[in-house]
């Protein structure tokens, strides 16, 4: 058995921002394990523009923003255990991870941090039905054959779902020559940001259908077709719209998971919204020593705020190495309130906060003028307002520890509703 | 009086310029939409990114992009031209792939390094 004072499971862009953070917080002994041939992650591949706003204050392509990480991890000469996969996770903190260079081997770790990020919602959980033909992809593995493997998975393209990648994914099959019919969206709203139905689709004319989906599809060996039907307020298909639309190659871009097999294993509390570990304002998860951040935690909208998550849970998986786990007699739950869908943390210890801790959540609806309310009980401790709120962004207060140590209950609601005019 | 919606960051402003008073903006929050506005409706450009060839046995493809935006019609352009380079390790992000591509001073510069 190996031992290290800390492991970190992916390479990606949360996994490398936490072993920075944790080696600039004193760690000396630390390696990073990655599945993939080079570290980095899905940025990798995501060789569009828009990344690094706000840690970089300039627009960078995901290859760009991951270089940055990558040459500060090698200067501070951080170990990275390529094409490794980890198959185990135990509460004991034993890793057992398998690699074709090392084989089989077992690490004991003094604290780890989950960095898994997430998988994309496969045809599976659709229930499309129709035959299995070829042609059939998640628009994230289409995105990784163009964009690193070099290779266009058809010519005539149906995407549905309208998510981001969904959307990156339309205009970049159009640049390398494919066209794209139609992007279909169960839902009557997009998912997407704004920016990029303009620059990805209305740039190249790309109908996008809201309120659509996929109700058949056609064809044995290859996709020749699929069929898209209206649906109503039900999300059901509306008989008699039905179109069938031929090509050659489906994209789903249907959403992203937490990636939890190892957590679960190991035991780690999940929410059952976010489907990722429960977290403390430490980014410590239910078994002591183990901590999880970015999207293995709750999939963000963007990697800056992966990037500002993952370097907490570094500097806290780092006192826990030096120090041991702290004093966890004051811990508040947080919960859901009005039109709060989850949020992270969903613990805050106030003797373990800084002057201030963040909390990210999600609303369920679309506001405009609005306010957050943090309640302890019946009081209100702090107020957010905020001109503008919607399912698809992700947002985040900072609640100061002096208004924190007002709590009356042992549980902080969180909640949203229309501003009083 | 034209309706747009900001393509420089996530913030994805609603825009209002006014196309017939020198193409004043508003609702913008930065200068950067102010900017996005007026060139919009006047010159379109845009960033183009892509991938290029390479020899590598590792990495087959090299990202790369437009090191400014370009006008938008000629995104396919840019395309076309980038089908026939091939490059080879070394390179460094930021080198450039294709100097002063049609004619327009904007070069296209890889986004990654590849030593192999």
């Amino acid at each position: 058995m190996i031992h290290h004072e800390l492991v970190i499971i992916g390479g990606g862009p949360a996994g490398l921002a936490a072993a920075i953070a944790a080696r600039k917080a004193g760690v000396q002994d630390l390696l990073i394990l990655e599945r993939d041939r080079e570290a980095g992650g899905i940025l990798n591949q995501c060789i569009h523009a828009g990344f690094g706003l706000h840690s970089f204050g300039e627009e960078l392509t995901g290859p760009e923003y991951a270089n940055r990480y990558l040459k500060e991890a090698k200067a501070l000469q951080i170990p990275c255990q390529l094409n490794t996969t980890v198959l185990a996770l135990s509460p004991e903190r034993i890793i057992t991870a398998t690699s074709r260079e090392f084989g089989l081997q077992q690490f004991q770790a003094d604290a780890v941090i989950l960095a898994m990020g997430c998988r994309e919602r496969p045809r599976g959980a659709l229930n499309i039905p129709g035959s299995r033909p070829a042609g059939i992809f998640s628009a994230g593995t289409a995105q990784r054959l163009v964009n690193r493997e070099g290779y266009l998975p058809g010519k005539e393209v149906v995407i549905l779902g309208s998510g981001d990648i969904g959307l990156i994914m339309a205009r970049r099959m159009t640049l390398e020559g494919a066209k794209v019919k139609l992007v279909a969206e169960l839902l009557p709203y997009s998912g997407g940001l704004k920016r990029n139905i303009v620059q990805c689709l209305d740039d190249f004319d790309i109908p996008l259908k809201l309120s659509h989906t996929v109700t058949e599809i056609h064809g044995k060996e290859r996709l020749e077709g699929v069929t898209v039907a209206q649906v109503g307020p039900d999300r059901k298909p509306i008989p008699g719209t039905e179109e069938k639309i031929s090509c050659d190659t489906l994209l789903l871009s249907v959403g992203l998971l937490p990636e939890n097999e190892l957590s679960r294993q190991a035991g780690v509390e999940l929410d059952r919204v976010t489907g990722g570990p429960c977290v403390n304002e430490s980014l410590e998860t239910s078994i002591p020593g183990v901590f999880a951040c970015g999207n293995v935690v709750h999939v963000h909208d963007l990697v800056d705020f992966v990037t500002e998550e993952s370097e907490k849970a570094g500097r806290s998986a780092a006192a826990y190495v030096l120090h041991g786990e702290p004093d966890r007699s004051h811990t508040f739950g947080v919960t859901n309130g009005d039109c709060v869908t989850y949020t992270v943390p969903q613990k805050i210890d106030t003797e373990n906060v800084g002057k201030t801790v963040d909390i990210s959540f999600r609303v369920n609806r679309s506001f405009s003028d609005s306010v957050i309310e943090v309640r302890s009980g019946e009081e209100v401790i702090a107020q957010y307002k905020r001109s503008h709120m919607a399912p698809g962004e992700m947002e985040h207060i900072s609640l100061p520890k002096v208004l924190l140590q007002k709590a009356v209950t042992d549980t902080l609601t969180v909640l949203c509703k229309e501003a009083d005019v | 009086m034209k309706e747009l919606i900001c393509i420089c960051c996530p913030n994805g402003c609603h825009l209002q310029v006014d196309d017939k008073n020198g193409y004043t903006v508003c609702g913008h929050k930065c200068e950067r939409g102010a900017a996005y506005g007026k060139d919009e409706l006047l010159h379109p450009v845009r960033v183009v990114t892509s991938t290029v060839k390479t020899t590598s046995a590792v990495f087959p493809r090299l990202p790369v992009k437009t090191d400014r935006a370009i006008d938008k019609e000629k995104m396919f352009g840019v395309m076309a031209l980038l089908d026939d380079v091939t490059v080879s390790a070394p390179i460094c992000c930021g080198d450039v792939v294709l100097p002063d591509i049609l004619g327009t001073e904007v070069n296209v510069v890889a986004c990654r390094d590849l030593k192999e």
